[in-house]
């Protein structure tokens, strides 16, 4: 019988620690495009539909914890909206209403695209992913949870179970470019996020690198000329040199989306741009 | 394991306009749209781009639209799936299906059973939207020939007219 569908998280470890080639299915969204087009034939399937544990999210003490398959749709509004304001932006830019219903954070964790629209904001809330395994837990920093294209530090038998993320005070914001405005795959995204409290703006790069980038260098550059703690104020010239900053660490490639140098260009303005609506 | 074929997944029970359907000697990896379609003897959800980007086979899955397309359809046990045969009642069309065709919302069709899904489930959810948030809601819904203009125009109607009964009830 491969397509499983365990009733609790224990059993769903107990299966994958014994069978760790068994294919993950949450909303489907990404494993059914493979089956569909891609002549995926998965041996095993273990169907998380059933596991309302992972469908939860809760609000503690400054933090906020999103279970994996917490669809995209339940982050677009509400109160954890308003708690964590730039994953619901990215959840928002995610396909259709009806992908948006199914696809999950767990999955576009699981997938690990460099174009997944959540990673670049938990990127930049420096967010830890808690992986469980039937025999332990560990907790993984989003810095070193994607190590590649497509590829992610899960071992053989562990799944994500839930993302842990601060709630920052001051503005934070995610926005992507495409060929079109609605439905599309990010040709270079990013989240920005100003701790006023803390003083610091983060700034995290989706689909221009084979992972998810910090712009740390631009983060310091920007630390040491301006005073982040507070109210944001920022001229244009220092916003401009923000993009072009944040720019030069990014690593683009080719593809059949779009070219390097139109994704380093792009990045620029989208970098530029969230700097100066974080001081609006 | 007996049997060598493992793509071969044991009988399974969906439930859909509310009446429980046995799935037999199926594939591991059909899609539910697949199976409403091939096994099921309902048609109305249609299979176009199979990756989530048309609509066409939209289906209400435990209160939320999706794409049958992408839901494997041996998970889908235990949930409760409405399709567009289910929404008439008593072999009448639903107040949707009548305000497309009133509105001349229905030109080859191929798109209509995912927009009729998808209205009720808009309409269902709130019961006044405006513009912004009929657009919004049938943004996963692509139509190539009617236009999305009598499209609209029905949705309002249908808004309209379910205000009107609502009263009606009220009063």
């Amino acid at each position: 019988m491969p397509v499983l569908r365990p009733t609790s998280v224990d059993q769903l470890l107990d299966i994958l620690a014994n069978d760790p080639s068994a294919s993950l299915l949450a909303g489907g969204t990404d494993l059914m495009v493979e089956v569909n087009l891609h002549g995926r034939r998965p041996a095993t399937v273990l169907s998380l539909r059933s596991l309302d544990e992972l469908t939860e999210w809760s609000h503690r003490s400054g933090r906020v914890t999103i279970g994996a398959g917490l669809p995209y749709a339940d982050m677009e509004k509400g109160p954890l909206a308003q708690l964590v304001p730039a994953l619901a932006q990215a959840a928002r830019t995610v396909g259709s209403p009806q992908i948006r219903a199914a696809g999950t954070i767990g999955g576009n964790l699981g997938t690990c695209s460099p174009a997944g629209d959540t990673l670049p904001v938990l990127a930049a809330l420096n967010a830890t992913i808690h992986v469980l395994h039937r025999d332990g837990v560990r907790d993984v920093p989003f810095s070193d949870f994607m190590v590649g294209v497509k590829r992610n530090c899960l071992r053989p038998g562990e799944i994500v179970h839930s993302v842990t993320v601060p709630v920052v005070e001051g503005w934070q914001g995610y926005a992507k470019v495409g060929t079109r405005n609605a439905m599309v795959i990010s040709t270079a995204s990013a989240c920005l996020v100003h701790d006023s409290v803390e003083g610091l703006v983060s700034i995290a790069l989706g689909a221009v690198g084979p992972t998810i980038i910090r712009a740390t260098e631009a983060e310091s550059w920007l630390a040491r000329n301006v005073s982040l703690r507070g109210s944001l104020s920022i001229s244009s010239d220092i916003a401009t040199e923000f993009g072009r900053r944040v720019a030069a660490e990014a690593r683009p490639i080719s593809d059949h989306r779009s070219t390097a140098d139109y994704r380093r260009h792009a990045i620029s303005v989208l970098a530029r741009r969230l700097l100066e609506r974080a001081a609006i | 394991m007996s049997n060598s074929d493992t793509s071969n997944v044991e009988a399974y029970e969906l439930r859909i306009n509310g009446r429980n359907h046995e799935v037999r000697d199926s594939w591991i990896g059909e899609s539910l749209l697949y199976v409403l379609r091939e096994r099921l003897g309902l048609p109305g959800a249609k299979g176009a781009c199979e990756q989530g980007e048309c609509g066409s086979c939209t289906v209400i899955m435990d209160g939320r639209a999706v794409c049958s397309c992408l839901v494997m359809s041996a998970s889908a046990v235990g949930s409760d799936i409405a399709t567009v045969e289910g929404l008439g009642t008593d072999g009448q069309l639903s107040d949707v299906q009548r305000a497309f065709l009133e509105a001349g919302g229905v030109q080859c069709g191929f798109c209509t059973p995912g927009f009729i899904v998808a209205v009720h489930h808009l309409l269902d959810a709130s019961p006044n939207p405006n513009d912004e948030q009929i657009k919004e809601a049938l943004s996963g819904n692509i139509c190539r020939c009617t236009g999305y203009g009598r499209i609209l125009e029905a949705v309002r109607t249908v808004a309209v007219q379910r205000r009107g009964q609502q009263r009606g009830v009220e009063a």
